[in-house]
């Protein structure tokens, strides 16, 4: 009775759902990959204005290169600009650089500066100012990197008023997309009023911190038309609760990161936009626990989890399901894994698999959940209830994220903790921290196969190359169960229905050039 | 004279010990403030230097030295975690002296609230109380208690929800969340800082017109207002000249007693609006580690609670000078 | 000034006394027995408006708010009476032995108290939990030693002024111990006094608790808990109101009636 009754709930669930996946789709552009193409994109663009932005976090820091908190560089996006900068396909597209080529053995990249590019202060861009800005940002400034994937740089050599060669100690075909690093006048790192200058489409106001950051147009900028907005504030909110009650009192008309069922009670009087974002969500283990290094046990846990139910409580069934750290939105080096442990719950695989590691009767985990993230702790508690069901005897305990970051981090002194991990453009990123050496091995990863196939995939020149070994990594990481991977939750933002022309990134970036008014 | 000095002296021994506490706890607490500040991607090198930049090599009693002595030169240090400009950490002073004033005036507004509502308030129910007689007045005083009684119970996060439902999404009077700052449109900020006022000071209000009753009732049934009625001073001179300035007397030091929890308490009711005051810098601080602003906010917070506790005390002993004489 | 009868029974008391009673008993219920489970979830049953099924309706994971209501109401209960019985007695003892010998001791305990006391209490809690980690037990320790200060204030005060009175002098003529005329000859006298701060220190610890837990601190997830509960629920404010007015209105049916049934009890002398 009660069961007939739960699969009708379920039918009219997955209806809501698959209206749902038609709204983002409609919200997606033809070509997929997240631009916004509701009827407002047809109209025709008026300049000027201000919008205000809802962020979530402060500001870490002003200074590009020492920015380090993804909310910052994605609001830092709109007033610095590297050599090349991210496209909204994720590849890269040329900025401050017009041209640039690589030596055919990966060592020497030479870059062409565009004619006339001005700072914000009115100076055009020149090979000093490149210099110096890669110098300081690989440390060969002072011995400092400020950026970690640059510190390979062994020379930054000024060839004419209009090239620069830099020369790397080793090869990695990647590494261009470190080049988005960005460009500042010369010596401005040093520099008393340390205003920050960039190239980008909008300069620096002002900064207030606990309230936000605004930046003005900027008149001079290199692509022309854009951009069309006068003045954006990114304006920090308190918590999720109070952006939705802003948006509704109309003081934020733009809000990145709504939750599910914000989202349903905007639908009416905003437009609603969807795109996977470029978080792994996972249920880390720490493979060096004594209870969970035994194989057996993490993939028993893989078993028990009911990713499907945690999709359709968190994100409403929009996000991806995943069984490995790589994003499926990086198609040519993504493997679907999801086989494997299935997206629902097999709880007798899970107890046979504990049965066989001697633990018939369960055990007991304690996930570690940084309490700052909503979103995680509310996966924490669906979770909890997922593993009692094959007898794991699952406890949260909640910590602020300075703790998870010394105990779990760097200290890595957790059984397992729920959270997830951000990528940038590269397939490395993601798979690199796995590696048994890694810095950032915060679980404890360990398999020679994987590091061996990992040089390999870092070394490979040839694309397709790359990519099968980027796959094979994938693979031992979902067979050894290195971690129990969840989703990549979906983004989803609100913007106030005169706007039109926000442009997803499958990188953090909230570029508001291209935003304009309608009427 | 030795009285004050004594006081001044106590009041050093105390801010003394607290700053000592609260350098433990950093010390105690979990967290590294250089991995906190620089996140997980950075350089052993970065994050060597930043350690030498912020000191953090040298034995805490090293460090606990150099921080009080250059407070007490009177440079309060730079925030770890919010920068000026690109190159620069914002001074301490400058970040709580934007912060203070959103505070300051949510307890400002809240006081005149109060004091605006539940003194007419605390009079007419007394005044309802002490005619015994008619049944509408005695049903007056028992709604009155009734109501009070019911207003305090609320916890003011709760009253905060309630208002932001209520005024923000029902009637939308004021947009939740929709702080302005007071240096862009001062009365826009005082007419948004109404409804969390409001949410602090409902159950104070409460209070004070309870407590203002009690003590009302208690001076009417003194000798000396016998005394003046049988000496054929009319009510309405009685009560305003002689009654409601004796009441008031104790009420104005239980007003004080509120000013310091409204200070001390401001850190919820900030959260539950979004307030930029001291209250949400004072836990974002303490989230991130910032070690400069915590100290020097716990400080402020302490000296202010100290400092009315000593207003009232002196205020107890002008009205009673056989406190004084123990 | 209703002279309701000294040694009978009043209004207030009868309404303290049922409100206190019902949710104490439901409190203590919801430790061995709540309508549905307080943890188990159902996607089809989300955000289900006050029904007969769900008198409260349900969360944002369909979980029963009444039952979890009862859960957080018992155990706010006893968190709140622990606070109350540790710092009471930490309370008498150092207002005792301050307020009875004076001198250095005194000196310094008041400063540490006046530095407790200046320190906002949420605050303290917020470190005492960093600290210690998170916990029932640690949400009592840390609460118990906010309290502290408030008890010793007052039991000093009482102990100053009995100190000097003749039959404290005349016992301590007649060689009684120490001990024994601070806690079998001023004790009992300072017991309608500080009965009084006892009855206002158990509403105060139930509304730190719940603030605390409000803000994060102290009971967590999935163990359920009213403070907690309001800060998830401000998030549905528009879709689904109940779910924080059950939590809200379940802390203010406590501490209302808990108020109501001390003021019952004075009145009744």
């Amino acid at each position: 009775m009660k069961k007939s009754f739960f699969r009708k709930r379920k039918l009219s669930g997955l209806l809501l759902t698959a209206l749902l996946t038609m709204a983002v789709l409609s919200g997606c552009g033809s070509d997929g990959t997240g631009e916004s193409s509701e009827d407002n994109s047809s109209k025709e663009p008026v300049y000027g204005g201000s919008v205000v932005v809802g962020i979530q976090q402060d500001i870490d820091s002003l200074d590009p290169h020492k920015a380090t908190a993804a909310g910052t560089r994605e609001i830092l996006f709109n007033i610095f600009e590297g050599l090349v900068k991210p496209d909204k396909n994720g590849d890269l597209m040329k900025a401050i650089a017009s041209d640039y080529t690589v030596s055919e053995d990966g060592l020497i990249y030479t870059f062409t500066l565009r004619e006339g590019v001005k700072f914000h202060n009115g100076n055009t861009v020149t090979a000093e100012d490149v210099k110096y800005s890669l110098e300081r940002a690989s440390g060969l400034l002072d011995g400092t990197p400020l950026i970690s994937s640059l510190s390979v740089l062994t020379g930054v050599e000024i060839i004419d008023e209009k090239t620069v060669q830099v020369t790397v100690g080793s090869a990695n075909t990647e590494l261009i997309y470190s080049f988005v690093a960005a460009i500042i006048p010369a010596g401005s790192g040093e520099e008393e009023s340390g205003t920050p200058i960039g190239t980008g489409p909008f300069s620096f106001v002002s900064y207030t911190p606990q309230v936000g950051i605004v930046v003005k147009k900027n008149a001079d900028y290199w692509q022309e038309g854009l951009p069309y907005l006068d003045e954006v504030n990114f304006k920090i909110v308190n918590s999720p609760d109070t952006a939705l009650l802003e948006l509704q009192g109309g003081t934020i008309d733009i809000y990145p990161y709504l939750t599910d069922s914000q989202a349903g009670e905007l639908k009416d009087s905003f437009q609603i936009l969807s795109a996977p974002s470029v978080n792994v969500q996972a249920l880390f283990l720490n493979n060096a626990d004594p209870v969970l290094s035994d194989v057996r046990i993490r993939q028993a846990i893989c078993y028990a989890l009911d990713k499907d139910l945690v999709n359709q409580f968190l994100a409403g069934g929009n996000a991806t399901l995943i069984s490995s750290a790589m994003l499926p939105t990086l198609q040519t080096y993504y493997v679907d894994l999801n086989e494997t442990y299935g997206s629902g719950a097999n709880v007798e695989k899970a107890k046979e698999l504990m049965a066989a590691a001697g633990c018939p009767d369960g055990f007991d985990l304690e996930i570690t959940v940084p309490s700052n993230y909503e979103y995680h702790m509310q996966t924490a508690e669906v979770v909890v209830e997922q593993l009692k069901e094959a007898g794991i005897n699952a406890v949260i305990n909640p910590v602020d994220w300075n703790t998870w970051l010394q105990d779990c981090y760097t200290d890595r002194k957790y059984q397992s903790t729920i959270c997830a991990i951000t990528s940038d453009m590269t397939p490395g990123y993601l798979m690199n921290r796995f590696q048994t050496e890694s810095k950032k091995n915060f679980i404890n990863f360990a398999s020679a196969a994987y590091d061996e196939t990992y040089q390999k995939a870092a070394a490979a020149m040839d694309p397709e190359e790359k990519a099968g070994y980027y796959k094979q990594l994938q693979q031992i990481l979902n067979d050894e169960a290195g971690s129990a991977f969840i989703q990549v939750p979906p983004i989803t933002i609100a913007v106030n229905p005169k706007l039109a022309g926000y442009v997803f990134y499958p990188v953090y970036v909230q570029d508001m050039s291209t935003v304009y008014f309608i009427e | 004279m030795t009285y004050l000095i004594k006081k001044i002296a106590t009041l050093i021994m105390t801010l003394f010990l607290v700053s000592v506490a609260a350098f433990l706890a950093f010390q105690i607490i979990p967290g590294d403030v250089v991995t906190s500040i620089l996140g997980t991607e950075a350089t052993p090198e970065r994050e060597e230097q930043l350690r030498r930049e912020l000191g953090l090599n040298d034995p805490p009693v090293v460090r606990y030295v150099r921080w009080a002595g250059s407070v007490l030169r009177g440079d309060l240090g730079s925030s770890y975690r919010y920068s000026k400009n690109m190159n620069e950490m914002m001074p301490v002073e400058e970040l709580i002296g934007d912060k203070l004033p959103v505070t300051l005036w949510l307890a400002a507004v809240t006081l005149v609230m109060i004091i605006a509502v539940s003194i007419p308030l605390g009079v007419f129910w007394a005044r309802s109380a002490n005619h015994k007689a008619g049944a509408l007045h005695r049903f007056l005083d028992g709604a009155l208690g009734v109501t009070t009684q019911t207003t305090m119970a609320v916890p003011s996060f709760f009253l905060g929800i309630l208002v932001t439902y209520l005024f923000g999404i029902v009637l939308k009077l004021f947009a939740p969340g929709g702080y302005v700052s007071y240096e862009k449109d001062f009365w826009g900020f005082l007419g948004y800082l109404v409804f969390p006022a409001f949410s602090v000071a409902l159950p104070k209000i409460a209070m004070t017109a309870r407590f203002l009753r009690n003590s009302m009732l208690m001076e009417l049934q003194s000798d000396y207002v016998r005394t003046a009625y049988s000496k054929g001073c009319t009510g309405r001179r009685v009560l305003y000249g002689h009654v409601l300035r004796n009441a008031m007397m104790p009420v104005v030091t239980f007003l004080g007693m509120i000013i310091a929890e409204i200070v001390a308490g401001s850190i919820v009711i900030e959260q539950v609006f979004g307030l930029p005051g001291i209250g949400r810098l004072l836990i974002s601080s303490i989230n991130t580690r910032d070690f400069p602003v915590v100290e020097i906010l716990i400080l402020y917070i302490t000296f202010v609670v100290i400092f009315v506790y000593f207003l009232v005390d002196i205020l107890y002993r002008v009205i009673d000078p056989r406190i004084s004489e123990k | 000034m209703r002279k309701s009868g000294r040694g009978k029974w009043n209004k207030y008391l009868v309404a303290g006394l049922f409100m206190t009673g019902l949710a104490v008993f439901l409190g203590i219920l919801g430790f061995f027995w709540t309508p549905y489970s307080t943890t188990a979830m159902s996607a089809a049953e989300r955000f289900a408006g006050p029904s007969l099924l769900h008198p409260f309706g349900t969360d944002n994971f369909g979980r029963d708010i009444l039952s979890r209501v009862m859960k957080g109401l018992g155990t706010t209960i006893v968190i709140g009476s622990l606070v109350v019985l540790f710092s009471a007695a930490a309370g008498i003892l150092l207002g005792a032995v301050t307020g009875y010998f004076g001198g250095i001791v005194d000196e310094v305990v008041m400063r540490i108290t006046d530095a407790v006391n200046g320190f906002p209490s949420i605050l303290l809690g917020l470190v005492l939990i960093s600290i210690f980690g998170n916990g029932r037990q640690n949400v009592i320790l840390a609460l118990g030693i906010v309290f502290v200060p408030s008890y010793v204030r007052i039991v000093r005060s009482e102990f100053i002024r009995l100190r000097d009175a003749d039959y404290i002098s005349r016992a301590r003529l007649m060689g009684v111990g120490r001990a024994r005329i601070l806690f079998v000859h001023i004790l009992p006298n300072i017991f309608s006094v500080f009965w009084v701060s006892v009855m206002i220190g158990f509403n105060n610890a139930i509304l730190a608790e719940s603030g605390m837990s409000y803000l994060g601190i102290g009971v967590q997830p999935p163990d359920a808990s009213l403070g907690k509960m309001l800060s998830d629920a401000q998030g549905y404010l528009q879709s689904a109101p109940w779910y924080a007015l059950a939590p809200g209105l379940t802390i203010v049916w406590v501490v209302l009636g808990f108020s109501l049934f001390s003021e019952g009890v004075r009145r009744r002398g």
